[in-house]
Formats: structure tokens, sequence, C-alpha cells
């Protein structure tokens, strides 16, 4: 391993390309805290984004007039506003008005850090265009299978879980699936609030050594990476939801 | 469903929805709970702030001038990064169609290099690697941080207009293009006369959409430092003294310029889509 | 509210069903016996469908009265489960679970409405499977079946609720030729076993067969019932008589 590390910092003497994040234990250290930081923060919003889909495509469904609007206002404000701006809303302008904690020093904290934050603000963002990719899936669903489990006693919510959900899910997993993507290249956003994730953690690394070009080829590829890999695992979901004989 | 696919979040175009299904048909009322959000926030925050101080209403109406610029600025980005973007984009969505491999086996990869990178890491991309001059020799075009920014985001912008002119033209039925060649049309020919004129129509939704995601995409250069509404937020904010009860009016007021120019034409994607997916 | 077998198993009296403008059903009565199988025949857009959708409640109506073994239908405060306890339903377009398979469609509410143990359940739900000549079909997915078959389980699915009455749609209307007779069969097998049936179909040679009770409507009223011998060779009303010597 050692020779391996070696032979990168060969390489930035001879021909000055510069993979600090390789040799040197302290970069390389920085660059995998900040490549699974991404990867935790991704999988977080992933979670509580396709959960927030779920329940909102639910309340859409909901006979009362206030909740539907309520989930209608939520979907509308935060598809056509800047996550961004929705990001220092949550950790600015909201995190300022919770009460701070105190610290085992004695000292005070915010409630909440800037990953929780970055966590909640994502997972709202993301959640709003799932919302609609659920409902549309929701929609697919024949009213006929859903009036032959009413039929059969099934209440509202017992007919979403167990029979529309299981079925929307199958019908919405493409515009899931690139949602779900774009959502991995949010997370960069959460660089804004210094949260340590990859972007961070690069930008600390050009900033120590000047490898800038180095750095952002790196960045790309791990994004690619880390895309690819969703998308393989989001491919295999569906291959292994398929039911024989729906949905060709 | 296009074969158009989003690169933000906010990419991911609305599924047509059923005829009485409610988020469009609401509009005024969409405004006013923002707007209640808004005065509820303040109203909160001002309650906490002391009698001494300047009411938080005083304070944002003051700035308002100077944000509002700021947020013009944004547009102007967002106009300037979309025209290069498109051109550029244009170009490159027609060679993914040459019958060139090469020419296509490029604009592919070129196309999804930029497609699936984060905005925020091609607008460093472009910031840090870009000179801040190019030397003609008898002419000096300087690149202040705005154009650097112009040109980060008509990276993501051009990727992903390469992929709606691609996905438009593929989704075209064949025999438009059979039919072209038997009336001995040359390929050019069929391109421009048959086949684009008829892809104009499903492209304009998709490329609404997107120019909705750009605008919003603007406020992503305070990061790297322009001086659009984002960062003059900030200067602001800092200006005031760090008072942290004016923290979410200043940042509602933000979001609302955005939800109040994004939504209608969110709206009008919609209502064109309709549209179009009665004529097709 | 007492109910003993004396009375009426199903007793409709005087309803009215309007859709919007529409009215569907203008003041319809008839009353099914338990164990008594009866059919309803008339032509297309007579309210045949709306009326058995209105016994278990999946459309509501507007005057008159359903009792289903004493308990009235039409009432805002109904327990809709209770109800479909005791009325099973069987579809034209089958309505199974696509995502399911035939086994698990059948166990499905016994297990989540009635909360049933599952190995008791199971054990049933295969029992009926078998009754329904679908053995060695039980892993397979609704979209693997025919349409005989599916319809077959969907009956199997009905019957797992343990319903004191049944309800078929039009069943056979959306088959194959070939499958009408298995369907067919399964439905007579019933009604032998002492079943209350209320069918609405257009298998006249089938409704003569099983049926103790005719009854024919025709623009939202019943034009004439009567046992199937006087109903088919018999009929007074001319209208009647047009429709049976169309269809026959």
């Amino acid at each position: 391993m050692e020779n391996f590390y070696e032979w990168f910092r060969v390489l930035y003497d001879e021909t000055g390309i510069n993979l600090p994040f390789i040799y040197d234990s302290f970069d390389r250290k920085r660059m995998i805290a900040g490549f699974f930081m991404t990867v935790w923060l991704s999988l977080v919003c992933l979670f509580f984004s396709v959960i927030i889909g779920m329940i909102g495509a639910w309340l859409q469904g909901s006979p009362l007039k206030w909740t539907r609007r309520i989930v209608n206002g939520y979907i509308q404000i935060f598809r056509n506003t800047p996550p961004l701006v929705q990001l220092y809303f949550f950790y600015f302008a909201i995190g300022s008005m919770l009460p701070r904690v105190e610290t085992e020093w004695g000292g005070t904290a915010p409630m909440l850090g800037s990953f929780a934050w970055a966590a909640i603000s994502l997972s709202f963002f993301a959640g709003a265009f799932n919302v609609e990719i659920f409902r549309s899936g929701v929609e697919a669903v024949p009213k006929s299978t859903v009036e032959a489990a009413e039929a059969m006693g099934f209440t509202r919510l017992q007919i979403y879980r167990d029979i529309t959900l299981p079925l929307a899910l199958r019908v919405a997993l493409p515009a899931l699936n690139n949602n779900l993507v774009n959502l991995v290249k949010t997370t960069t956003l959460a660089y804004a609030i210094a949260v340590p994730e990859m972007l961070y953690q690069a930008n600390q690394i050009w900033s120590d050594n000047v490898n800038v070009t180095e750095m952002m080829i790196f960045l790309l590829l791990a994004y690619f990476f880390l895309v690819g890999v969703l998308v393989w695992g989001m491919n295999r979901w569906e291959r292994a939801l398929k039911i024989p004989g729906f949905g060709q | 469903m296009s074969e158009y696919k989003t690169d933000l979040p906010v990419m991911l175009k609305a599924p047509p929805p059923a005829q009485d299904s409610q988020p469009l048909k609401l509009t005024a009322w969409h405004l006013g709970a923002l707007a209640a959000v808004c005065v509820f926030v303040s109203t909160v925050s001002f309650a906490q702030s002391g009698e001494d101080r300047e009411s938080v209403f005083t304070v944002l109406f003051r700035w308002m001038p100077l944000l509002l610029q700021g947020f013009v600025f944004n547009l102007a980005i967002s106009f300037l990064s979309m025209a290069v973007g498109t051109i550029v984009g244009a170009g490159l969505g027609l060679a993914q169609i040459s019958l060139n491999p090469a020419v296509q086996k490029s604009s592919w990869f070129i196309t999804q290099f930029f497609r699936n990178a984060p905005w925020l890491v091609l607008l460093f991309f472009a910031m840090f690697l870009l000179p801040f001059q190019i030397d003609l020799g008898f002419f000096e075009i300087p690149f202040p941080d705005w154009v650097k920014a112009v040109i980060g985001l008509s990276l993501p912008v051009m990727a992903n207009v390469s992929e709606i002119v691609r996905g438009a033209v593929l989704s075209l039925p064949s025999g438009q293009w059979e039919a072209a060649e038997s009336l001995a049309f040359s390929r050019r020919q069929t391109l421009w006369q048959i086949i684009l004129p008829q892809c104009v129509k499903r492209m304009l939704p998709p490329w609404m959409n997107l120019y909705s995601i750009l605008t919003m995409a603007t406020v992503l250069a305070s990061i790297v430092g322009v001086s659009e509404v984002m960062t003059l937020t900030g200067r602001a904010l800092a200006a005031e003294g760090g008072r942290t009860d004016l923290l979410a009016p200043f940042y509602s007021f933000v979001l609302l310029l955005f939800f109040i120019y994004c939504y209608p034409i969110a709206r009008w994607t919609v209502r064109l889509e309709k549209k179009f997916a009665v004529i097709n | 509210m007492s109910w003993d077998e004396t009375q009426p198993m199903v007793s409709i009296k005087d309803v009215h069903k309007s859709f919007g403008d529409l009215e569907v059903l203008k003041g319809v009565s008839l009353d099914v016996m338990k164990g008594e199988v009866i059919c309803i025949i008339g032509p297309s857009g007579s309210g045949k469908s709306t009326l058995i959708r209105c016994v278990n409640a999946l459309n509501d109506i507007q005057q008159g009265s359903i009792l289903v073994e004493g308990q009235e239908v039409n009432d805002p405060n109904l327990d809709k489960l209770e109800l479909r306890k005791k009325v099973g339903m069987v579809f034209q377009q089958y309505n199974l679970f696509p995502h399911k398979t035939a086994l698990q469609n059948v166990m499905m509410a016994p297990i989540r409405v009635l909360k049933q143990n599952k190995d008791e359940v199971e054990e049933r739900a295969r029992a009926l499977i078998k009754k329904v000549r679908l053995e060695g079909k039980e892993d397979a997915f609704p979209g693997e079946l025919s349409g005989g078959q599916q319809q077959r389980v969907a009956i199997a699915r009905s019957l797992a609720m343990r319903p004191d009455v049944m309800l078929f749609d039009e069943v056979t209307a959306a088959l194959d030729p070939e499958t009408v007779g298995e369907v067919l069969q399964t439905i007579k097998d019933l009604a032998e076993d002492g079943m209350t049936c209320i069918l609405v179909t257009h298998e006249m040679g089938f409704a003569r067969e099983v049926a103790d009770h005719i009854y024919f409507t025709d623009r939202g009223v019943i034009v004439e019932h009567g046992p199937p011998a006087t109903f088919f060779d018999d009929a007074k009303d001319p209208r009647t008589k047009e429709f049976l010597s169309q269809i026959l």
C-alpha cells in the first residue's frame, strides 16, 4: 500500500499531477471522511424524501380540502424556490429561532447542527418532487383495483399501504430514480453551510495544495461513481420488484 | 413521459395531472399562503425584537431596492446562461444524432459528463479553471466573476438542452424519416425541414422547465462571490449588525422573489405540456 | 336490531340512485332469502350493476333502504367493515391485486382486515383455491393466469372472507368464450352449497339453470320477475318479451 501511495508522490514530482488525497495521509483522511459524509447525507435524504413522498401522496388523496391544499402549497413552494435559499432559510432563520442547548463543556450550541439542517432541508426539497412522482403513480393504479379492496373491507390506509403504494411505486420508479440521482448531486449545496462533505473537503484540499484542476476532475469522477452506484442499485430494485405479467 | 431526463431535482417535470387534480388550479391562495408565512414569521421575529430597534419591515423595506437589483442581476445571468447553453447544447444535441460514430460518441460523452455533474461543482470548475482574461494578442477580453458564472451555469444547461434535442428527435416516429427519404430529401433537408420543426413543440416544455431550474440555480453564484441577490442579502444582514430577527424575513423575501418568478413559468409549462399532449 | 333466517337476507326497498342528473335507479325493491340465488338481467344501462354495487355500499343511494341481515346500508354511520364482512363481491374485471400471487390475493383480506391467524387463513385459502379448481396455481401472479382463472381466484378471494351473501357483477362479460364455462361451474358449485347469491348476468341459459328467481330491469325499474320457468316461458311485459327475443 505504501508503494502505491508513493507512486502518486513520484507522479507529482515527475509530472506535476498532484493528488495529495492519495499520498498524503492527512488529506486522504479528509477526502475519505468527505466521501462518506456525502454518502451518509445522501442516504439520509433519500430515505426521508421517499418517506415524505409516500406520506404526501397519501395526504393528497385525502377527502379533506385543506389537507390537500397544504400539501400542494408545500410542493409548489419547494419546487419553485432555489434549494440553496431554502437551505439558508432552514439553517439560519429557523435555526436561530430554536432554543440553544448546553454543551458538555458548559457553553451553548444550536440545537441542530449543519448536517441535520442540510438533511432536513434537502429531504423536504426532494420530497416535494417525490410527492408528485408518487401521486402520478397512484393515479396510474386502476380505480377498480382499489374498489375491489374497498369491497373486502380494507380501510383507506390499508388500501394505500397494501395495494396502491406497492403498485404506484413500480410505476413511479423511473421518475423516482431520476429524482434521487438529482438529490445526490444536490447534496453539494450542504457545502454552503459548511457540512464537511465531499465538495467541502475537496475545497479544503485545493486551498492547501493549489491543485484545483486535479481536485475538480476527481470530484466529477467521484460523483459519477456515486450516481452510477445509485442507478445500478435502483435498476436492481426495479428488477426485483418486477411482477410477472404486470406492466410490460 | 418524454425521454428528457433531469439534472437537478428541480428538473423533474411533473407528470401531466389528471383532469381534476388540484395543484395547478390554485393560484391566488398559493401566493397568499406564502405571504402569510412570511408575515407570520416576521411578526414572530418582530415580537422578539427590542423596542429600541427599527421594525423588521422598515429594515426590509429599506433594503428592498438593492435586493431587487440583485434579483435582476440573477435574471440577467439566467438569460445569458440559457442563451449560451441553448445554442451550444442544440449543436451538441444534433451532434448526438450524427451518423458519424466519432462525432456521435464524443458528443454523447460530453453530454453525459456535464449532465451528471453537480451544478455547484461545474460552477467551481468554471470559476477556478477559466482565466480571468483571454489574451488575443491585440485585445484582452476580461473574464469577471459573473461572466465565469454565466459560463459555469451554461455547462449543465448545454448538456440538458443536448438531451432535450436528442430525446425530441428520437421520439418522432421513424416513419417521418422514411417518408422524407422516399421523397428524396437529403438527411440534412429531412432534419431541418421535417424533423426539427416538429420537435420544437416537444422541446418547449422541458426547455422552459430547464430555464426555471437554471433561474433557481443562479443563487449558487453567491457561493463563488458574484454579487447577486443572495450575496446582497448576506451583506444587508451583516450591515444590520447580524440581527437574528431579520434572517427569516430577508430569506423569505428572496424565496418569494423566486417563487413569483418561477411559479408562473411552471404553470405555463404544464399548460403547454397538456396542450401538446392533446395534439400529439 | 334482530334478524333471523325467516326474514330476507337482503331486502331492497324503493331504492333511488342518481349520478348527477341521470337517475339510474327509480325505485327498485326486491328481497333475497338465505340460500336463494337470484339473477338480475336486463339491457345495458338499466341499472343492474349499480343496484348490486349499492348493496355493499360501493355506491351510495339517495333514497330508499337496503337491509343486509337487518343492517341498514343507507346510513351515514354505516360500519362498512361489518357490512363487507357479510357481503362478498366479484367484479367483471376480476380486479385481482397484480403484485400478489393467487394465494396471497386470497389470504390478504382475512389477514389484514379480519386480523385472522395466518396459518389458519393459509389452510383455508389453499382449500378455496382447490375448490375453484386452481390447484397448482397458488404461486402464479394474476398476470400469468387466463381471464377465467383470474376470475376464479377472485371468487376464492371473496369467499375467504366467509361472506353470507355473494354479489356477482357480470363476472363472465370480460372473459373469452372458452373460459366462461369454468367460471359458471364454480358459481354453480357455490349455489349448490347453499350460498346466497345475487348475480347480474347476460348468460340466460345459466340464469335459467341456477336461479331461484329472475328479475328483469329496464331503465331503472324492475319490469318483471318470477321463477325461471315462468319468467322465460311466460313473460307478460312487452319489454321483457322484446329483450328475451333479442337475446335468446
